[in-house]
């Protein structure tokens, strides 16, 4: 079958029904049941001990950490907090899980019913929140070899064993690959506002499985579906879904039923292949965990966490199209991080023009701005010294040319705007007299384009304001040198 | 005898290869008798009304025991790997796991 083509998925009368089950390492210091670290990187399994290992007459005692983060992302994916919520085995055998079964949550998970709201070409959508619930991550697999498949041996690190995870389940509520992509980075945003997770797909601290189907537009009925696993980056699943539903389309097409199964997405040969048949792999026999009693939360409890979550990247994002006349667009660059809004906000105070503050922020600065992971981890220059910058800009003192390099000279020495401008001599050039002697030499010096102009060509200004800055070494205030040229030669605007 | 149990042969050996138990044809006879008799005990269970009372889950009185978010001190790596049966550079080595269908 040929490669997924990424751009122009056309499934023809047909549309795809996705659903994401998504797990989010949280951001703990320790183990969800122990008191082993947390760290990435360390040498293997050197941050486990008999409880992680499942050793015979250990007892997990729950990270109270954990608890918090993982209600405060329910809450701040809008969903309702399961005040009495229990923890359950799930029991199977695979070497990352020494103890044969898994501490997740069945009935009873943690939080229910929420939703996220993301824009879409067609406007925005609500994609239901089924569950976020606690359990503990597995260790780490690693594969002699290529590829998972046809690998000789497999190895095991049991650091990552114990880890706090939370599952996020949506509802089928996804229509496209795109959909798909929207709603993980609208969700790594929230949660990164909430500071429960640093939400790296590199560093395997979010990873996501899609269960699609398909189904004739316009039915409410759902399909076979397949689930994906193994998709190790948002470009990953936008892909591998991609991939799937052409495949589905091409089995249905040919009048075969879609088999329900689990496939792997294969990211060097750019294919989903079949892992196993569905039915008895996913008899897990849960029950409840009889080593951890229920959690119980008070709702004073919940209401105060809730209290403590910040303004959250959609509400934010309304607020600043709302309150500083901002495009919907700017909005939401500003608000996909939230130092990146705290920045822009504080910056707007301070220089009093929130869109002068949202060019520079989204233009200059992010530009120079330190990212890891697709997130912005540092600004290159502080609230104070942007602002300084812009206030020189605001008044006059430099025009936008001398600013941005004014900029790039604070980011590279850390030293303030007017100390640069003083330095260089980089005061804008305002002064009637001094203008209007640049100009006359310039008109003087260009006969060609001048009578041009005069005969109504008047692209040629654009010519004659270039000649101006040059001579100016950049420094002349370009609308004042504008009107004055239209003054001289005698043309309108 | 087996019309008269809940359970068939085939549930047994379908609950054994979830467990991964290997059983002999001896040992399923009596577990199918043993489990369907236990699922028979469950049965008059069921027979209580149960509405509105909630599930008992723990017979402990305790709720929400939980500890602080601080790391102590893991094993040390060969201490880990002490009782693994094959090892390589740290990690625990195991035959290759996955199938393709």
């Amino acid at each position: 079958m040929a490669e997924a083509q990424l751009e122009m998925l056309d499934l023809g009368d047909l549309e795809a029904v996705i659903g994401l089950e998504v797990h989010v390492e949280l951001a703990t210091q320790s183990k969800l049941f122990c008191g082993c670290a947390t760290t990435f990187g360390a040498p293997p399994n050197t941050q486990v001990c008999p409880v992680c290992l499942g050793l015979p007459g250990t007892l997990p005692v729950l990270n109270a950490r954990a608890v918090e983060y993982a209600v405060k992302a329910g809450l701040a994916l809008g969903c309702q907090i399961t005040e009495r919520s229990l923890f359950a085995r799930k029991n199977y055998f695979y070497p990352d899980l020494p103890k044969a079964y898994q501490i997740s949550q069945h009935e009873r998970p943690l939080c229910r019913n929420g939703a996220v709201t993301i824009t879409t070409p067609e406007g925005l959508r609500r994609i239901g929140i089924v569950r976020v619930h606690l359990e503990e991550e597995a260790g780490k697999l690693v594969h002699s070899g290529d590829s998972i498949i046809g690998s000789e041996a497999t190895h095991v690190d049991y650091n990552r064993a114990g880890i706090p995870l939370i599952e996020i389940v949506t509802a089928p509520d996804l229509r496209s690959p795109e959909e798909a992509r929207l709603f993980l980075e609208e969700l790594r945003t929230i949660l990164r506002y909430i500071g429960v997770s640093d939400v790296r797909m590199e560093e395997g601290s979010l990873r996501c499985d899609a269960n699609i189907s398909l189904r004739p537009k316009g039915s409410t009925a759902l399909g076979t579906k397949t689930e994906v696993k193994n998709m190790n980056s948002f470009r990953a699943v936008v892909r591998a879904l991609t991939y799937e539903a052409q495949r589905q389309a091409e089995v249905i097409r040919s009048g075969e039923a879609v088999r329900p199964e689990t496939r792997a997405w294969d990211e060097a040969r750019q294919v989903t292949v079949a892992m196993r048949a569905k039915e008895e792999a996913d008899d897990y026999r849960y029950f409840t965990e009889p080593d951890l009693v229920p959690l119980v939360l008070t709702q004073e409890r919940i209401e105060g966490w809730r209290a403590e979550l910040p303004e959250l990247p959609a509400a934010r994002r309304e607020r600043f199209v709302a309150s500083y006349g901002l495009p919907e667009y700017d909005a939401s660059v500003l608000t996909s991080s939230r130092l990146v809004a705290d920045f822009f906000e504080a910056v707007a105070q301070e220089v009093g023009d929130a869109k002068l503050a949202s060019n520079w922020v989204m233009g200059e600065v992010l530009r120079w701005a330190k990212t890891e992971g697709g997130e912005v981890v540092e600004l290159p220059v502080s609230v104070q010294g942007l602002a300084e910058l812009l206030g020189l800009l605001r008044q006059g003192v430099i025009n936008q040319a001398a600013a941005k390099s004014v900029l790039e000279e604070m980011v590279a020495s850390g030293r303030g705007a007017r100390e640069i401008v003083a330095e260089r001599g980089l005061e804008q050039i305002s002064d009637r007299s001094e203008l209007e002697a640049l100009v006359d030499r310039v008109i003087a010096e260009n006969p060609k384009p001048v009578e041009d102009i005069r005969a109504g060509q008047t692209k040629a200004i654009g010519f004659l304001m270039g000649q101006v800055m040059r001579l100016s070494q950049g420094k002349a205030n370009p609308q004042q040198v504008r009107e004055l040229l239209h003054e001289r030669l005698g043309v309108g605007g | 005898m087996s019309q008269e149990l809940r359970l068939t042969r085939e549930d047994v050996e379908r609950v054994a290869r979830l467990a991964h138990l290997g059983l002999t044809d001896e040992e399923k006879e009596h577990l199918q008798r043993d489990l369907s008799l236990i699922l028979e005990a469950f049965d008059r269970l069921r027979e209580v009304l149960t509405e509105g009372v909630e599930p008992t889950t723990h017979l402990v009185p305790q709720e929400s025991v939980l500890r602080p978010d601080t790391v102590r001190p893991s094993l040390p790596q060969g201490q880990v790997l002490a009782n693994a049966p094959e090892t390589r550079d740290g990690f625990f080595r195991v035959p290759r796991i996955l199938e393709e269908s």
